[in-house]
């Protein structure tokens, strides 16, 4: 191309693409965030954008209405949206506040009927939706539903019934109302497209023969995830004609077996070699966890947490698997199982340890500062954790983040609230302070235990890659938020409970709140006052208080901003006050 | 944030206070009131009660999601076991062992005791400690006496009792 600057053609038009070779070269880029950077180069990409965007990403359903989606991208196909702030996962937030994906499905199903694929996390979504979503959409073959509620399971029996090109149904953690297992038998006999089939989250038993069926139909199958009541029985067979599995999830592991079902069950596990994420394995027993070793030698995620393994039975099954990359575990382990782990796993790049008892302070502890230390040790390449403890030291968490400089994910849980370094009875600024100092790319950091203002200064000094912040039941005054808000440039979600943040808090974030996704402020020393001062100086975000009953009409119990071009919602319950700059 | 608490006249009783605590704890009050001393005085029954339904009130905390939460009660069949002279308790999953034997292998190795040798005469021969459960009609009984099944379905907790207590204990019906 030539780009001599004497050249008297215009050189914007000469280096113009023909629209289709722009749109061609544009489906090319698959991250969102790519997409949307391209969007914004001039008119005509953003045209461009416009037309070949396939799929789009929403993580806060009321940042934007379904009407100015359609409008913008009228041939998406794929569609992720995610509805209630996390702390509804908690009970914080009332199950009527919203977040319904209804209106959505209206929307597309007139303008975009060709939709593809829907992921929804934390969204209301009813018997209803489900069937308007298998009757209006005829190539409708992805559906994922994760920490949802409002359906039961004869909406996943409409699905089934008329979806005839799904490939992918992956219901997950959610609250459903689980009324039978028939919805399994309505698949079409002739139904062979499934791709993924993940029930774990379901209680009721389905027809083993009709599953049976269905999966030796199902030749591309590869992620079928069954639920606690399914039999060992069931799962050899079902392993014995689905070899090619990549994700198992296996059901309850705690049938006796005869030593003669366990070698052929064991045998069983040995045709999978492809398999590289197992789960499931609800009460499993020593004995039985031993016949799935064959398969374990590619596989790279294990989710043992639903059953509470002690240390002695991971330490067997750990030198098993060796490529080993992410582990899930309750910490029944203890430190000593963990202490496997450091000596086992050397790819390991994930671990989370959740609590077998979390309301029951009579437990010995479990796991402590050594099994986090252990694990930080033996596994350079660590940068996800997830960690329950009753006690913690700064010494320790210093000493891992040394191990293991890399961490992108930071999640300490101490559990009893405000709770010092157990050694030494001082805060546990330090910890977090070595966290943030040493760890470059951090993106996301929930802290706890006693913490003063001191944390926050850390964080908001050393942080400087944050995305995500959780607190609870830390900081000494309004100095704290005000740090994080002034030093953490790219945070994009706040959440707070329980902190003496007020009012000058709140505010100090002004320049801050457009661009990031929502803060959310719970038991904190907010006032309705304040957060009506907010909004009437930032029109473009909703600031929303959830009142609980019988608190001072002033209180903010709960406040919820987040950034949107859609203006106030109009589907809020009673309970939840609006504020706008109207 | 650490440190005594100073009183007008210069006494401080919280310093020659009586507890069963280690110094230096139990005197920093963590945010939103609750308390926050990692150690704490030998549980009683009655206070552990009292305490997990002080930490189970903190309403969404620990930040465990419900589903997790459903999951985990409803697996297996949890007891307490206690062993005099240990402060904290254990729990275990009964579910899990298939009878007297591997339970019993458990708890001495959880413990670090040996049970001695079973008998339905003379109960638990040769060791310091007994193992004893209580059961749905609130008595005390001896590890062992009653059937496999009716000790899963009767066992609503478990007690690793010093040998000279248990002495009296008998297969009581």
């Amino acid at each position: 191309m030539d780009l001599t600057p004497k050249q008297s053609i215009p050189a914007a038009e000469s280096t113009r693409f023909p629209d289709e070779v722009l749109e061609r070269v544009l489906t090319l880029l698959k991250s969102p965030k790519d997409r949307n950077a391209v969007s914004l180069v001039c008119k005509d990409w953003y045209t461009a954008d416009s037309w070949s965007r396939r799929h789009v990403f929403i993580g806060n359903c009321y940042s934007v209405s379904p009407e100015i989606v359609a409008r913008r991208f009228p041939r998406i196909r794929s569609v992720t949206l995610k509805g209630k702030p996390r702390f509804s996962d908690f009970n914080l937030v009332p199950d009527n506040w919203g977040a319904d994906v209804h209106s959505w499905l209206l929307v597309f199903a007139s303008g975009s009927p060709f939709l593809e694929e829907l992921r929804l996390k934390r969204m209301r979504v009813t018997d209803g939706s489900l069937e308007f979503l298998a009757l209006n959409f005829p190539n409708f073959r992805a559906l994922s539903l994760l920490s949802c509620d409002g359906f039961s399971t004869s909406g996943l029996a409409t699905v089934a019934t008329h979806c005839k090109n799904l490939i992918e149904l992956d219901i997950q953690e959610n609250g459903i109302e689980d009324l039978s297992g028939e919805w399994l038998s309505c698949f079409p006999d002739n139904f062979s497209t499934l791709e993924v089939l993940n029930f774990s989250n379901l209680i009721t038993d389905v027809n083993t023969e009709v599953l049976e069926r269905l999966v030796s139909r199902c030749r591309s199958l590869k992620v079928l995830k069954l639920n606690r009541s399914s039999s060992l029985d069931c799962l050899h067979r079902l392993l014995t004609s689905a070899p090619q599995l990549t994700e198992l999830g296996v059901g309850s592991f705690s049938q006796e077996l005869t030593p003669q079902q366990h070698a052929e069950l064991k045998h069983a596990f040995g045709f999978c070699k492809n398999l590289t994420v197992l789960s499931g394995f609800w009460d499993a027993t020593a004995l039985n966890l031993s016949a799935v070793y064959p398969a374990c030698s590619g596989l790279s995620f294990l989710n043992l947490s639903y059953t509470a393994l002690q240390s002695q039975e991971l330490a067997s099954l750990l030198p098993h698997c060796p490529c080993l990359r992410r582990l899930w575990v309750l910490d029944s382990v203890g430190d000593r199982g963990l202490e496997a782990v450091g000596a086992n796993c050397p790819s390991l790049e994930e671990i989370r340890v959740f609590p077998t008892d979390p309301f029951d302070e009579d437990m010995l502890h479990t796991v402590t500062e050594s099994g986090i230390v252990a694990v930080s040790q033996g596994c350079p390449k660590l940068h996800y954790i997830l960690y329950f403890c009753r006690q913690m030291t700064n010494a320790a968490v210093a000493t891992v983040v040394r191990n293991c400089p890399d961490f992108t994910h930071f999640r300490l849980c101490i559990m009893n609230p405000g709770q010092p370094d157990h050694t030494t009875n001082q805060p546990m600024d330090e910890a977090f302070g070595a966290v943030v100092k040493t760890c470059k790319k951090l993106k996301r950091l929930s802290i706890s235990g006693l913490l003063t203002d001191l944390t926050f200064k850390y964080i908001g000094e050393y942080a400087k890659n944050l995305e995500a912040l959780s607190v609870a039941f830390a900081g000494s005054s309004d100095l704290g938020m005000q740090y994080v808000m002034e030093g953490c440039s790219k945070l994009k979600k706040l959440e707070i409970r329980d902190c003496p943040f007020g009012n000058a808090a709140l505010l100090s974030g002004l320049e801050r709140y457009e661009s990031m996704r929502s803060l959310w402020m719970s038991a904190c020393n907010v006032t309705v006052d304040g957060c009506k001062a907010l909004a009437r100086q930032m029109p473009r975000l909703n600031v929303e208080v959830m009142k609980e009953e019988g608190s001072d009409d002033c209180k903010a119990d709960k406040v919820y901003v987040y950034r949107t071009v859609a203006g106030p919602r109009r589907d809020a319950p009673p309970s939840v006050l609006t504020f706008s700059s109207l | 944030m650490e440190g005594g608490v100073a009183y007008e006249n210069g006494l401080n009783f919280k310093a020659t206070e009586l507890t069963l605590g280690l110094p230096g704890s139990g005197e920093t009050e963590g945010q939103g009131g609750v308390r926050n001393n990692n150690k704490r005085p030998m549980p009683t029954p009655e206070t552990n009660e009292e305490e997990s339904q002080a930490q189970a009130q903190i309403v969404g905390w620990p930040p465990i999601r419900s589903y997790r939460k459903n999951s985990l009660q409803a697996s297996g069949m949890y007891v307490k076991v206690s062993m005099d002279g240990a402060p904290y308790l254990r729990k275990i999953d009964l579910k899990v062992y298939r009878d007297y034997p591997e339970l019993l292998k458990a708890l001495e190795a959880m413990f670090k005791f040996a049970a001695g040798v079973y008998s339905e005469r003379e109960g638990y021969k040769g060791s310091e400690y007994v193992p004893t459960y209580e059961d749905k009609d609130g008595d005390w009984m001896l590890v062992g006496d009653v059937p496999w099944d009716m000790f899963m379905s009767s066992c609503k907790r478990l007690r690793i009792m010093k040998g000279s207590e248990a002495r009296g204990l008998g297969c009581g019906v």
